[in-house]
């Protein structure tokens, strides 16, 4: 069974929200970094609901807000939030001051807003939403989890409608750390690039005229060999009743960074022969939910059906019907997400 | 459900906790584990086993983060217990914690805060929630599915529920859910900012009730589909019958005075299970002691009904308050009150809260018909579930 | 007082990044509080904060709060009351 793309809300390092032609100019790293392109976010709330917010909430909150608008929908009938890092700043303020005041008048605010579900609560809390609610943490499937989730609620009751998402931010602090453990270090976009981003989709069981792409399935794949991803991706097509070369892009979460990803390249070459090949990460950065800026990207290529230059490895010569996002996260996480044109 | 494994600061075991209820002895006392400012003032529920202590039982490496160290504790006693062959099917982990490895980073930190370059870096190795996950999953040999949860001190109940739900959708045979907290600094500070610890050990349901001790601990469940049940040739020990999550969308963390979120959590429990209220024999409470939290459970609980309300208490003044474990660990407090018959005393309860006139057991009974068992979890941000257990 | 009042606007609005506002639109007797300036129970911790890091002076009980943060004069009331010398 498939869930119905209604709404679309992206903040991501490139240009992904307002009238903008898809990835016109697309945007590069400065350094090993990238940063979100962030709208002015007086537009979905007012000052005094913004004043407490991190950058993190207020990027959640704007999102949903955009999804939401895009599919007509004001309050869902639930939210579905995946977030390995959660809320980083807030949570680094609160250490910060706990150790430098030695435990003495802290603030409370960055401590409530420290724990994972502040982002999905907070829009819930805007939204007077008191559905279903739901964060998942479970580091590059956090948001594979949250639309695992919203597959199995909508498929029991298809006539809701779910805003569904998933957020990561970096902070100097994050990143100072991971260079550390001697990632994002290379200065020449060589290796992986440090990535964030918050994307919300509403999604839906029941179909209508104007759905234009649908997600059809996923399937993760926790510290899997050559092997056994291999026997994964042949079993996830026979589930779905495709052979490879119904699949028309690969979408692909390649670092750019070989050594980690070699069992993803050759696994995608070898059993997708016949598909065409893209990437998003060089546009996204490196991070742990990076494939909700993937589904949202391979949307609106089948919105569109474009495959923008910076996304494609060589031409793609034919009608976007499928496309597969192939996901790996430093080798011991691999996911699939098939989205379809309706 | 074919097997449960627990540790808290009432017992390293299943065993063990059920002595300690029966003696009616709480697990509460004062910070032995870490250096804190607080350390004489406030009290807490810590597991009896260090850092150390837990390393040498479970073989694994000294800086392995202690909501890792817990998780597996509790995880492998639940497996052992179901005499289920996890390798034979297609099993997942399913955990939810609110601090991961926090109780390693706030020590890096130190180190960090005065120099960027310094603090050692294994110490933030497990600070992702997910990272406590993986460690479980590694150490039980687990490949598939695996999943974390953090909806704040609600988690746990919602990694049951999706256990579940996988099951009954056919994506996996054999689920390990539950949760796991280590007590931190963090959280110790955070709840402390949030003038909502009592000094004294904790009193939920009375009227003089003045805040929640923290607590630390794990706890699994081993789900099972009837296929595994079968074939594995075991008895369950009881049945998931009902769960519901709703969000009370009040305030980012008090309840709503009326309850909405509780309430709508029990009342869409109970219409999954296709129980009435009545056929509940026992509500393990969310009970965390403080002003907001009863009273606003109270109110949900009278509202659903009136004063006939079945024998319930709130266990947390044995454990502490152990956050995202909390719902793993009365889940396993329901499954022993069904297998036992038997239901748990609300320590330190004097006077019902004036509002609500709630009077929870007093103390251990034992013998008594347990069939139906709910057990609520409320958390920050408005998060709101509760789960029904039945023995058949 | 005078002097007092207008550290404590400049101070709140500061704490609670209450950036719309400056201290001048901050009435002595204006509540701060739902149908005032619109402050909730957060806010309140946060006062508490507020008084132990910039007058010393450390409140037991979070149930007093909303009798002593009123208004911006209540507090200053409260703080000359109960300052520390």
């Amino acid at each position: 069974m498939a869930i119905y793309i209604k709404g679309k809300g992206n903040i991501s390092p490139q240009q992904t929200w307002g009238d903008s032609p898809l990835l016109e100019t697309p945007v590069l790293a400065n350094g090993n970094r990238f940063a979100c392109v962030e709208p002015d976010y007086t537009q979905f709330m007012d000052v005094r609901q913004l004043r407490r917010m991190s950058r993190i909430l207020k990027m959640g909150v704007a999102s949903g807000s955009m999804a939401l608008k895009d599919a007509g929908i004001t309050v869902p009938d639930g939210i579905i939030t995946g977030t390995s890092y959660g809320c980083l700043e807030d949570t680094g303020i609160f250490l910060s001051k706990m150790i430098s005041n030695v435990e003495h008048a802290l603030n409370p605010t960055p401590f409530i807003q420290s724990t994972h579900n502040t982002i999905g609560s907070q829009i819930a809390l805007l939204l007077q939403c008191q559905g279903y609610n739901q964060t998942y943490t479970q580091r590059a499937f956090s948001f594979e989890n949250a639309l695992l989730d919203a597959l199995m609620e909508l498929q029991e009751t298809p006539a809701q409608y779910f805003l569904v998402g998933a957020a990561d931010e970096i902070t100097d602090t994050s990143h100072a750390i991971q260079q550390r453990f001697g990632i994002f270090t290379d200065e020449h976009h060589a290796g992986a690039i440090n990535g964030e981003g918050v994307a919300y989709f509403v999604l839906s069981g029941e179909k209508s005229s104007q759905d234009k792409v649908s997600i059809h399935s996923l399937a993760t794949f926790y510290n899997a060999d050559e092997t056994a991803l291999n026997n994964g991706v042949h079993q996830f097509l026979a589930d779905a009743n495709l052979k490879a070369a119904d699949i028309d892009l690969l979408l692909m979460g390649t670092q750019g960074d070989a050594s980690e990803e070699a069992v993803l390249q050759s696994t995608a070459g070898s059993l997708f022969p016949s598909s065409a090949k893209g990437h998003f990460k060089h546009l996204s950065g490196e991070y742990p939910t990076a494939t909700a800026f993937a589904v949202w990207l391979a949307a609106r290529m089948i919105e569109t059906q474009t495959v923008p230059e910076s996304v494609s490895i060589g031409k793609a010569n034919r009608p976007l019907q499928r496309v597969l996002i192939f996901n790996s996260y430093f080798g011991k996480y691999h996911s699939l997400i098939l989205l379809e044109a309706c | 459900m074919a097997g449960t494994g627990i540790i808290s600061a009432i017992g390293n075991s299943v065993s063990e906790t059920l002595a300690a209820f029966q003696a009616q002895c709480s697990g509460i006392g004062h910070i032995t584990l870490f250096d804190s400012v607080h350390k004489n003032v406030l009290p807490v529920g810590e597991v009896k086993l260090s850092n150390e202590g837990l390393c040498d039982t479970l073989w694994m490496p000294a800086h392995t983060s202690r909501t890792a160290l817990l998780g597996i504790y509790a995880a492998r006693e639940a497996v052992k217990a179901s005499k289920v062959d996890i390798k034979r099917w297609r099993t997942g982990v399913i955990s939810a914690t609110t601090v991961g490895g926090m109780d390693r980073t706030e020590n890096f930190f130190i180190d960090y805060l005065a120099d960027n370059t310094k603090g050692k870096l294994r110490n933030v190795l497990h600070h992702e929630c997910g990272m406590s996950t993986e460690l479980i999953a590694d150490d039980l040999g687990v490949n598939g599915f695996i999943s974390t949860i953090n909806t704040a001190c609600s988690s746990s109940v919602n990694a049951i529920a999706l256990g579940s739900r996988l099951i009954k959708h056919n994506q996996l045979d054999v689920v390990i859910a539950g949760g796991t907290d280590a007590l931190s600094k963090f959280t110790l500070n955070g709840f402390n900012s949030l003038m909502i610890l009592d000094q004294q050990p904790c009193r939920p349901f009375d009227a003089s009730r003045a805040g929640l001790n923290l607590g630390e601990g794990a706890a699994f469940v081993v789900l099972v589909s009837d296929r595994v049940l079968e074939a594995e040739k075991i008895k369950a020990s009881a049945y998931v019958n009902g769960y519901a999550n709703t969000n009370d969308a009040y305030h980012q963390t008090a309840s709503s005075p009326e309850g909405r979120g509780s309430f709508g959590a029990m009342q869409k429990a109970l219409a999954m299970s296709g129980l009435s209220p009545q056929d509940i024999d026992y509500i393990n409470l969310h009970g965390t002691g403080t002003l907001n939290n009863d009273l606003s459970e109270g109110t949900a609980i009278a509202r659903l009904y009136g004063d006939r309300y079945p024998r319930l208490s709130s266990t947390k003044a044995f454990t502490g308050h152990t956050l995202g474990a909390s719902g793993g660990i009365e889940a396993v407090f329901s499954v022993m009150a069904i297998r036992e018959q038997c239901v748990f005393p609300n320590l330190r309860f004097e006077t019902p809260i004036p509002e609500v006139g709630i009077v929870p057991q007093k103390s251990f009974e034992s013998g008594i018909t347990v069939n139906h068992v709910m057990s609520n979890s409320f958390g920050f941000g408005g998060n709101c579930s509760s789960i029904i257990f039945s023995k058949n | 007082m005078e002097q007092l009042m207008a550290d404590l606007k400049k101070q709140i609005i500061e704490a609670l990044n209450l950036k719309h506002l400056k201290p001048e639109d901050i009435g002595d007797d204006q509540p701060l509080f739902v149908e005032g300036l619109g402050l909730d129970s957060i806010d309140a911790l946060e006062l508490i904060v507020l008084l132990q890091q910039h007058y010393n002076i450390k409140l037991a009980n979070p149930q007093d709060g909303p009798q002593i943060f009123k208004s911006v004069k209540t507090i200053a009331e409260y703080i000359r009351a109960n300052q520390p010398s």
